[in-house]
């Protein structure tokens, strides 16, 4: 297994635990956390790809990742405000009750 | 002195007291009427400065012209005029204006409205002055106009009383109607000559070459062009004049107050229609040097003015209200007038217009007079035996009885209505309009003595006629002053000296000898006294002891004075013919509004709702069945995929996870790697 | 002259004043009847601004404003002055705020009429300032939308059905107009009013539509502005329409918007279709003096005191179209002097000009009627006001006699232009047309004598007289009648070249 290989597992596993996660646990806190493990697990890949892939322009693979851990930062806020007000509206953060917007 | 520049100084002082009686508030009588007595009495004394001026240079037209507002690459033009016409008409309505309106401070003094009243009056006399200083067709319609608003505005006063509301809107309207044409003659001339100054140094319209370039042209049925203009032009003098057929106006517009009916209805601007028609005489007889016309213009004026003559005084006969025997009489004096200017006289229709002017208001003011002590009955068969109550107003009404009559050698009016027969004598188209002319002398002679000894004589009949009682001396002076006027006023223009027929002309008359006319001024000497002496024999004799006895004439006629009584029927023919006319075009207007103009729009519209209501059928119920299954399956499908909606962010992103599984499985298959 | 865009700047204050009333909502209604007074008097402003940089003696537009707009369809945003606009803007800020004083009373959402009145202004204002026919129009159509809310919101019990069938039946007219435009840009190629009627002066439009597509081009345009004006037949819309409104909008309808179906006749009709306006003029005279005749009829026939004047209004516009008709019927005559034709063009704007300033103050005075009523309108509903109420009844009388012609006030010179003009180019028509003359006195009269004299009856019992604001506007609007019928050169002498300079080409292409 070349280096590339090895992180493109070590990815996969990581997202396949964050996926598990924001699919089996009914706390919102949980599911978020499950949703950054499997961002993160994208930005491996891009490091990944732009260390041991095809020559790309300097520094692409790193912004690439630095732009995505911003908007992450950005949803988790988002998100994290969007529990609060679940909260307030149920007294709890049970997504399965959480189904008011429905259609 | 006064020149034709300044002449606007006349009508603008009438009109500033207008002005200021309009803005005055009800209350402020002293103030209107002082301001409108001292403008009138401003104007007149212009007025005798601009007569100098006048006589100074008689066979002058002295025009003063200016720019009204500039059109195309001219301008409108108006102006004044000052030459003898003129001149003596201001004085004459200056002067005349001046006394009715001081009688009127005593006939209204009770009125609330007073103030306005005497803005009314200045409004009209400052319009009428604007008729006369006229240069210009065109202010002189604009005045002629104005005049018939404040005549509109007069007979109305008391226009909480409907007959006075409808009298004064019959005035307007019947004069219109001849304002029409007056106004149509208007565009012609204007068309036709490019001015509508009269005289403009050679090139107004009144002066040769304009005559001669419309003379020589024809405008329809072989009539030339200054016939059609003349005869529309005299429709407006018709409506004015009160002459046949539009003379029903002015028997009406005795509603209006006393002095009202002295100032314009027989005075002043009922006399407008006769100054305009001699005001434009070279116009009207333009067409007499073609021979071949179907119709002069003149000719048609002498026989309007000949049966007006006749059937006002034949009217007068029947009447009892005594303004409105006043009132025929004055259609009947017009008539004569237009006569004598038809037959190719117009000086001795102006002597007659200034004659009348002074012994006709002289005798509405009489009237208005008895009408005031007699606590307002004017139906002279509830009068009488007001001769020993009302001694001055007597006598100055008979003095105006006899000159109105023609009572020869005395009285104005024995000449001016000489100067007229005379005139009727020479013309050589017809001896018709003398012949009229004759028989109204008898009767007006006949009908003033009717006048006379219903309303004087005898003993009152009624308790409003035993209490009258002579007014004051605001009201007595006035009379006596139009009386002595009326008496020296016919020195002016005898045969023998005929100074103000010269003036008017400027060149000399020729006095024709006290023998040449002998025969036809002894024919109506006779005729007058028959007049009075049947008048007379008839109701001085055996005066009527109770106000509802019959009247001898009556008894001895009852058809003919009650068919004389309703004026020959003329306003049941009007309401028959043009009234129905009317209403029906009214009703028939309003009827295709409605009906077929509205209808077509409402059926274009009814048509597109239909034809929207058709298409929606047919693609309903034809083109749409497979349409509407395809979207029952829609909606079906919408349903089962809003049902997917659980609102469950776990079933969601368990979708999401099943879906990204699928991808990537498709991906390997298709053999990505 | 700065460079503002002045022209711009007429259309759009009263615009600014629409919205800012809008977003205003819920302001008191004294702030917002004053803030729409105010935005409606920057025309008049405005106007005069323009008045004094404005150059009679040169005949084409001032103060031209041209961009390019659309550039796939040629169409340019282009703004001009010429002395028929000045006129009719000049009337517009003179009317406009006339119209919102006879609403002050209304205090059913102030500011929503205020925003909708502004709306409507500045839509007339960009019809009377536009030069190309796609600004036109947008003005032309925009009108009718703030026309609809005012008639329909504030209306009489009839005002929903009046409304409606107004603005189905304009929008139905001016769909041909846009049709015919239509065509005409596919073969043009340009919509802009001034090189239209060059290229038809040089006889390139009846080259480029002949025969039938030009009459059918014609008659589109002739449709869309003959409802608007109206020309009769076509004025079924108007008696319900001016009798249902409320007073202000209603003195915006006749004072303004009528004039915009004349503009139109003048600006784009006469211009563009000379050829086909002389063929159609024998019809059209015909058609004119309809509305002279018919019009003054079925008014004696009325019996609502609104529906009455609406009818003045048909009779009244129908002159400017007869002396129009007249006009172009008579092009290409022999011995044709500019003359006559000159008389009568210059009778037709000041026709314009007075017609609005007396029927707004005739519309006022009923508007008060109606007011003091209690919204009764019948003519046997009145008596003896005069009595009651001298002082409104003498501002009254003389918007009446205005309103008939009497010389000394405004609305003589205007008439008697038309008729000098008219009778040297078709003196049969001219004659005819006296009968409306006649007519209108007859029922101006009568409505005057029953409304206003004989004894005090229904509600002209305590009939109240005129408070301090209708005092205000009527006393106005009389001044200004006098001082046009005394001094009509005021207004002759902004449009006097302008229309020599029509009259001096009477001729087909």
């Amino acid at each position: 297994m070349n280096p590339l290989q090895l992180c493109l597992v070590l990815s996969a596993l990581l997202f396949s635990v964050g996926l598990g996660a924001a699919l089996s646990r009914s706390h919102a806190i949980l599911v978020l956390l499950g949703v950054e493990l499997m961002l993160n697990a994208a930005n491996l890949n891009f490091i990944a790809f732009w260390r041991y892939g095809p020559p790309t322009a300097p520094a692409d693979g790193i912004l690439f990742v630095i732009f995505s851990i911003a908007v992450a930062a950005a949803e988790a806020a988002v998100g994290l405000a969007l529990v609060i007000a679940i909260y307030r509206h149920q007294k709890n953060i049970r997504l399965q009750e959480a189904s008011k917007l429905k259609g | 002195m006064i020149t034709a520049e300044q002449l606007w100084l006349i009508p603008l002082l009438p009109l500033l007291a207008a002005g200021l009686g309009a803005l005055t508030p009800r209350r402020g009588l002293a103030v209107a009427s002082g301001a409108a007595i001292a403008g009138l009495v401003g104007s007149f004394i212009v007025s005798c400065l601009a007569l100098r001026t006048a006589l100074a240079h008689p066979a002058e037209h002295a025009a003063y012209n200016f720019t009204w507002f500039a059109l195309g690459d001219g301008a409108v033009r108006l102006g004044w005029l000052l030459d003898p016409l003129t001149a003596f008409m201001c004085v004459m309505v200056t002067f005349v204006g001046s006394l009715i309106f001081i009688f009127s401070l005593g006939y209204m003094k009770e009125d609330p409205n007073a103030a306005r009243f005497f803005c009314f009056l200045s409004l009209f006399a400052a319009a009428m002055l604007g008729i006369l200083i006229s240069n210009s067709l065109l202010s002189l319609f604009v005045s002629w106009e104005l005049v018939g608003l404040a005549s509109y505005l007069l007979i109305g006063f008391w226009f909480h009383k409907p007959e006075a509301a409808a009298a004064a809107k019959k005035a307007f309207i019947t004069t219109r109607i001849g304002d029409l044409g007056f106004l149509l003659g208007l565009v012609w001339l204007y068309d036709a000559t490019g001015t509508l100054l009269l005289f403009d140094n050679g090139a107004g319209a009144l002066e040769a070459p304009a005559l001669g370039g419309m003379a020589a042209q024809v405008a329809m049925f072989g009539l030339p062009v200054t016939t059609g203009i003349g005869l529309l032009l005299f429709c407006g003098a018709v409506g004015k004049s009160g002459q046949f057929p539009l003379h029903v106006w002015l028997p009406d517009a005795m509603e209006g107050p006393t002095p009202v009916s002295a100032l314009i209805h027989a005075a002043t601007m009922v006399a407008a229609g006769v100054f305009l028609i001699a005001r434009i005489y070279p116009l009207m007889a333009a067409d007499l040097v073609m021979e071949a016309a179907p119709i002069h213009a003149l000719t048609v004026v002498a026989f309007i003015g000949a049966i007006t003559a006749l059937m006002g005084a034949v009217i007068a006969v029947a009447q009892n209200d005594i303004k409105r025997i006043l009132a025929f009489s004055t259609v009947s004096q017009l008539g004569y007038m237009m006569l004598a200017i038809g037959v190719g006289s117009w000086t001795a229709a102006i002597f007659h217009l200034l004659t009348h002017a002074f012994f006709k208001a002289l005798l509405f003011l009489g009237a208005g007079s008895v009408i005031h002590a007699a606590h307002h009955e004017q139906d002279i068969r509830r009068l009488g035996g007001l001769k020993g109550h009302m001694k001055a107003t007597f006598g100055t009404f008979a003095i105006g009885m006899m000159a109105l009559a023609g009572v020869p050698f005395v009285f104005s009016g024995f000449w001016s209505k000489e100067a007229i027969l005379h005139a009727a004598h020479e013309w050589d188209v017809s001896h018709l309009p003398l012949y009229a002319g004759l028989c109204a002398v008898v009767l007006t002679a006949f009908y003033m003595t009717r006048l006379m000894a219903e309303t004087f004589f005898g003993k009152a009949r009624t308790e409003e006629a035993s209490h009258a009682h002579e007014n004051s001396a605001v009201m007595t002076v006035p009379l006596v002053l139009l009386a002595i006027c009326s008496i020296l006023l016919g020195f002016l223009g005898t045969p023998a000296h005929p100074w103000l027929q010269s003036q008017l002309l400027g060149a000399e008359v020729e006095a024709h000898g006290i023998f040449e006319g002998a025969g036809l001024m002894i024919l109506s000497i006779v005729l007058v006294g028959g007049g009075i002496g049947l008048g007379w024999f008839i109701y001085g004799r055996n005066l009527r002891a109770m106000a509802t006895d019959k009247d001898p004439l009556e008894r001895a006629s009852p058809g003919l004075i009650a068919f004389l009584g309703k004026r020959l029927m003329f306003d049941e023919l009007y309401a028959a013919t043009a009234g129905r006319l009317n209403t029906f075009g009214a009703a028939f207007s309003d009827f295709m509004d409605r009906q077929v103009w509205g209808g077509l729009v409402n059926f274009t519209g009814r048509f597109g709702l239909f034809s929207g209501w058709f298409s929606r059928d047919t693609d309903e119920g034809g083109l749409n069945g497979g349409f509407d299954a395809g979207s029952a399956g829609l909606r079906g499908s919408g349903k089962f995929y809003s049902r997917r909606q659980s609102g469950d962010a776990h079933g969601y992103l368990r979708t999401v996870a099943l879906g990204f599984v699928v991808l990537v499985i498709a991906v390997m298959l298709g053999g990505g790697w | 002259m700065s460079s503002l865009p002045l022209l711009s700047l007429i259309i759009l204050v009263p615009w600014a004043g629409a919205l800012l009333l809008a977003f205003l909502g819920k302001a008191s209604a004294a702030a917002a009847h004053g803030l729409a007074l105010l935005f409606s008097f920057s025309t008049l402003a405005l106007g005069l601004v323009a008045l004094a940089g404005f150059d009679p003696a040169v005949t084409g537009p001032q103060f031209s404003e041209s961009h390019t707009w659309i550039r796939a369809l040629n169409v340019r945003y282009h703004l001009g002055l010429d002395g028929m606009s000045l006129l009719l803007v000049l009337l517009t800020g003179l009317v406009s705020p006339a119209a919102l004083l006879a609403a002050w009373k209304n205090d059913r959402d102030p500011a929503l009429f205020g925003a909708l009145f502004l709306l409507l202004q500045g839509a007339a204002l960009g019809v009377f300032l536009a030069l190309d026919f796609f600004p036109w129009f947008l003005f032309w159509e925009l009108s009718l939308v703030p026309a609809y809310f005012l008639i329909r919101l504030w209306g009489g019990p009839g005002g929903t059905a009046a409304a409606y069938q107004f603005v189905v039946y304009t929008i139905g007219g001016s769909a041909f107009m846009l049709l015919g435009f239509a065509a005409l840009f596919g073969t043009a190629g340009t919509m802009d009013f001034g090189e239209l009627a060059a290229l038809a002066a040089k006889g390139e439009i009846a080259r480029l539509l002949p025969g039938i597509a030009g009459t059918a081009v014609f008659v589109g345009v002739l449709l869309g502005l003959a409802v608007k004006v109206p020309l009769f037949p076509f004025h079924s819309w108007l008696p319900a329409t001016y009798a249902e409104a409320p007073a202000g909008a209603t003195m915006f309808l006749t004072g303004i918007m009528s004039k915009m179906g004349v503009y139109g006749f003048l600006r784009i009709l006469w211009p563009i279709f000379p050829d086909h306006l002389h063929a159609a003029a024998p019809c059209l005279i015909w058609l004119a003096l309809g509305g002279v005749v018919f019009g003054a009829w079925a008014a004696m026939r009325q019996t609502d005191i609104k529906r009455m004047m609406a009818y003045s209004s048909v009779n009244h516009l129908a002159y400017c179209l007869l002396a129009l008709f007249a006009v172009s019927y008579a092009t290409g005559r022999d011995g044709l002097t500019g003359e006559a034709a000159g008389a009568a063009l210059a009778g037709t704007l000041l026709q314009m000009f007075n017609h609005g300033l007396s029927a707004a103050a005739l519309f006022f005075a009923l508007g008060v009627i109606e007011e003091r009523a209690g919204g009764k309108r019948g003519i046997a509903n009145f008596g003896g006001v005069r009595t009651a109420a001298p002082v409104f009844a003498g501002l009254c009388g003389v918007a009446l006699f205005s309103s008939l012609g009497l010389p000394g006030l405004n609305g003589f010179v205007g008439e008697f232009l038309i008729f000098r003009g008219a009778w040297g180019l078709h003196p049969v028509a001219t004659s005819v047309a006296t009968l409306g003359l006649l007519g209108t006195a007859l029922f101006l009269l009568t409505f005057w004598q029953r409304v206003f004299h004989g004894p005090a009856r229904g509600a002209g019992i305590g009939f109240a007289d005129v408070t301090g604001r209708e005092r205000l506007v009527l006393a106005l609007l009389a001044a200004l009648m006098l001082l046009f019928g005394v001094l009509p050169g005021l207004l002759t002498k902004l449009f006097n070249p302008l229309v020599t300079a029509w009259a001096g080409h009477l001729t087909l292409p």
